[in-house]
């Protein structure tokens, strides 16, 4: 078992830089996600912690000790692809026996410790056919019991469940969390899809455009971004451009043109210090519509203002609405009650500012 | 027309046309000299019509043939082994470059653009009594007469080293080239140096096309006549110069068809137990 460290690396490909200084503690047992859209230089960090790629600058430690210079095939670390990357030509035990070979495990071992990974993944009976017979999600389950069979100091799984069918990516969710924590093994997971960052990570590194935008639990990654970027990444979110009037120990009081005057509880903006313009986040499950007047007066921690459907986007259990508010259109996303608002209705916008965030990126 | 119908039809429409060339250019000419080889030369130099033995019995009783055929045999066996050692790095280094494949490609290609009677008449040039080697070594003094290197069995293996060898290296570079690099990935991550990982994956998975290649050039190099003509001696004749020594000097139609069809049913034999082991499919990836 090991912790990962990254200090400032850095990779470029002749005159693009693909990631740019990065710097990142990973504790040991941690499972830690690296989030972020196409092309952002997730599976660039991945390959330089595995050793399939040299960092340009900066140095990677694996319990402290660095690994620069350490090859691939000395690093101890189990590596899982989004293709699976089984060998074809060896059956489902070689191919996981495969890394037990170069450490001097004897035949008999070899067998024993091929086995229980097999019933590890929970498939006890497949030694002996080829990866071709088996389903997308069994050769993927194959290709982590081939990782974990070395006990590996280290889990690095790049998109390992993109090329699963939807359920399955569940279940294999599912799946992985429970095994991961049965080894309790440091785990390094690449994704594009939030979702499953959320549910499996300890951390979520989000990543843009070859930089750390914000690491964080998943909770606070996912209730307090810390830009614009990552608010609009994870989930659906408005940013309103908003002006801070006033700000003390207790509460930030801030206006916009949707909204009027909003004061938000300390927490929901700490990093505002003064009067001046910010960026004011509201995710579009925080907005309330409701019928004009409905039962049910705004709560008083709560703003109500009038706006009108301009689209609907019905989802069966909920509805996305794009609705206007004076300039502004904003998203909102509602379970539906009955029947979705049509379009061109005019509703009551409501919303708890506490249900806020302002970004810690300058306006 | 039922739309099934007409969809079950449509492969052979379209595959007509080369049927009837295939039938008309091989089969029934293959037909002919399986007739011919029944049929007897008499002594006038007229073909005599019939169901005779004589040719076969001449062709597989007489260890002049046999000797011919074997020498042919060992001739496209040390040809393959020098065209696969040669050319699996050379696959390598195309399959595994980056920028400039398409080039390197083209390269390859390349010789097949000038006429291989002309690409083997180049060594005359270059290993004849006054080409290019003797007349440097000549005039840097080494040699006062020129060294006889044509005209041996090691020239004649050269030049069909250099006509087999695009061959071998497409078929070989077809299969590297499919090959997922993430499997060479996945191996050096397990623990695996590049060279055990060179021999655990890439390796084995890169040997249908290292057989298809071989096959080729196998049946290539055992087949030609041109090359022993141009660049072997007397005593370097391989069995298609008998094929064509009956048939076109001798005017004996019957023998050399029967000699024609031995060679095919060597040859055939090879091809079979390759398409046994390994399907045709691999072979036409590396043709196409
Ligand atoms: N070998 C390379 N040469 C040049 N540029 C590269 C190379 N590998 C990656 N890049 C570039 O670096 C950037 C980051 O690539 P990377 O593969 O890390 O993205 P990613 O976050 O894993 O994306 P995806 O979700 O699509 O897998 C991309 O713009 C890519 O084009
Ligand atoms: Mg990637």
């Amino acid at each position: 078992m090991g912790a990962v460290t990254l200090q400032n690396i850095v990779k470029r490909f002749g005159s693009f830089t693909a990631v740019h200084p990065m710097s990142l503690e990973i504790p040991e047992g941690s499972f830690v996600s690296l989030l972020g859209p196409s092309g952002c230089g997730k599976t660039t960090t991945l390959r330089m912690i595995a050793g399939l790629l040299d960092p340009s600058e900066g140095d990677i430690q694996i319990n402290g000790r660095r690994i620069n210079d350490v090859p691939i095939h000395k690093r101890n670390l189990g590596l899982v692809f989004q293709n699976y990357a089984l060998f074809p030509h060896r059956t489902i035990a070689e191919n996981v026996a495969f890394g037990l070979k170069f450490r001097g495990v004897d035949k008999a071992e070899r067998d024993e410790r091929v086995k229980k990974a097999l019933d590890l993944v929970q498939l006890p009976d497949v030694g002996d056919r080829y990866p071709k017979q088996l389903s997308g999600g069994q050769q993927q389950r194959i290709a982590l019991a081939r990782a974990i069979v070395i006990e590996p100091d280290v889990l690095l799984l790049d998109e390992p469940l993109s090329a699963l069918d939807a359920n399955l990516r569940e279940d294999m969710r599912v799946e992985l969390k429970r095994i991961q924590h049965q080894i309790g093994i440091t785990t390094v997971f690449v994704t594009h899809d939030q979702a499953e960052a959320l549910a499996l990570s300890d951390r979520i590194v989000v990543m843009s455009n070859g930089r750390v935008e914000q690491v964080g639990a998943p909770e606070d990654v996912y209730t307090t971004p810390a830009t614009e970027f990552v608010a609009r990444f994870l989930g659906a979110s408005n940013i309103l451009p908003s002006t801070c009037t006033d700000a003390d120990g207790a509460t930030v009081a801030l206006e916009n043109s949707a909204f009027g005057k909003l004061v938000l509880p300390r927490e929901r903006a700490p990093h505002v210090s003064g009067p001046g313009a910010v960026k004011l986040a509201v995710r579009a499950e925080k907005l309330a519509i409701v019928a004009p007047g409905a039962a049910g007066a705004p709560g008083e921690d709560e703003v109500s203002v009038p706006g009108v459907i301009e689209t609907v986007d019905y989802q069966g259990l909920a509805a996305r609405y794009f609705v206007r508010i004076g300039n502004e259109q904003l998203q909102a996303i509602n379970m539906i009650d009955g029947s979705p608002f049509a379009e061109g209705a005019a509703v009551d916008v409501r919303l708890r500012p506490r249900d806020c965030t302002i970004l810690a990126e300058a306006a | 027309m039922t739309v099934e119908a007409r969809e079950a039809r449509q492969p052979y429409l379209l595959l007509s046309p080369a049927m009837v060339a295939v039938t008309l250019l091989l089969l029934v000419p293959l037909a002919f000299i399986v007739v011919y080889s029944f049929w007897l030369r008499t002594a006038t130099g007229a073909d005599q019509a019939g169901f005779f033995l004589d040719n076969w019995r001449e062709a597989l009783s007489d260890a002049f043939y046999r000797d011919i055929l074997l020498n042919t045999l060992k001739i496209a066996a040390i040809t393959t082994l020098v065209c696969a050692i040669m050319g699996y790095p050379a696959a390598y280094v195309i399959a595994r470059s980056r920028g400039n494949k398409a080039v390197l490609l083209l390269l390859l290609m390349l010789p097949f653009w000038i006429s291989y009677i002309i690409r083997t008449m180049s060594w005359i040039n270059i290993l004849g009594a006054s080409g290019a080697i003797n007349s440097a070594l000549m005039w840097l003094g080494i040699t006062d007469a020129p060294i006889q290197m044509l005209y041996n069995e090691a020239s004649v293996i050269l030049g069909l080293v250099h006509f087999l060898l695009p061959f071998m290296i497409l078929n070989i570079y077809v299969s590297l080239d499919g090959i997922d690099t993430t499997l060479e990935d996945a191996a050096c991550s397990l623990g695996a140096t590049r060279w055990r990982t060179f021999l655990e994956v890439t390796l084995p998975l890169s040997l249908p096309g290292l057989a298809a290649g071989g096959l080729l050039a196998f049946v290539l190099g055992a087949g030609t006549y041109i090359t022993p003509i141009v660049l072997g001696g007397p005593t370097d004749a391989m069995f298609a110069n008998l094929v064509f020594e009956a048939i076109i000097t001798q005017l004996n139609w019957p023998l050399g068809s029967a000699l024609s069809l031995m060679l095919l049913a060597v040859l055939g034999a090879l091809v079979l137990l390759y398409n046994h082991f390994l399907g045709m499919g691999q072979l036409m990836k590396g043709l196409g």
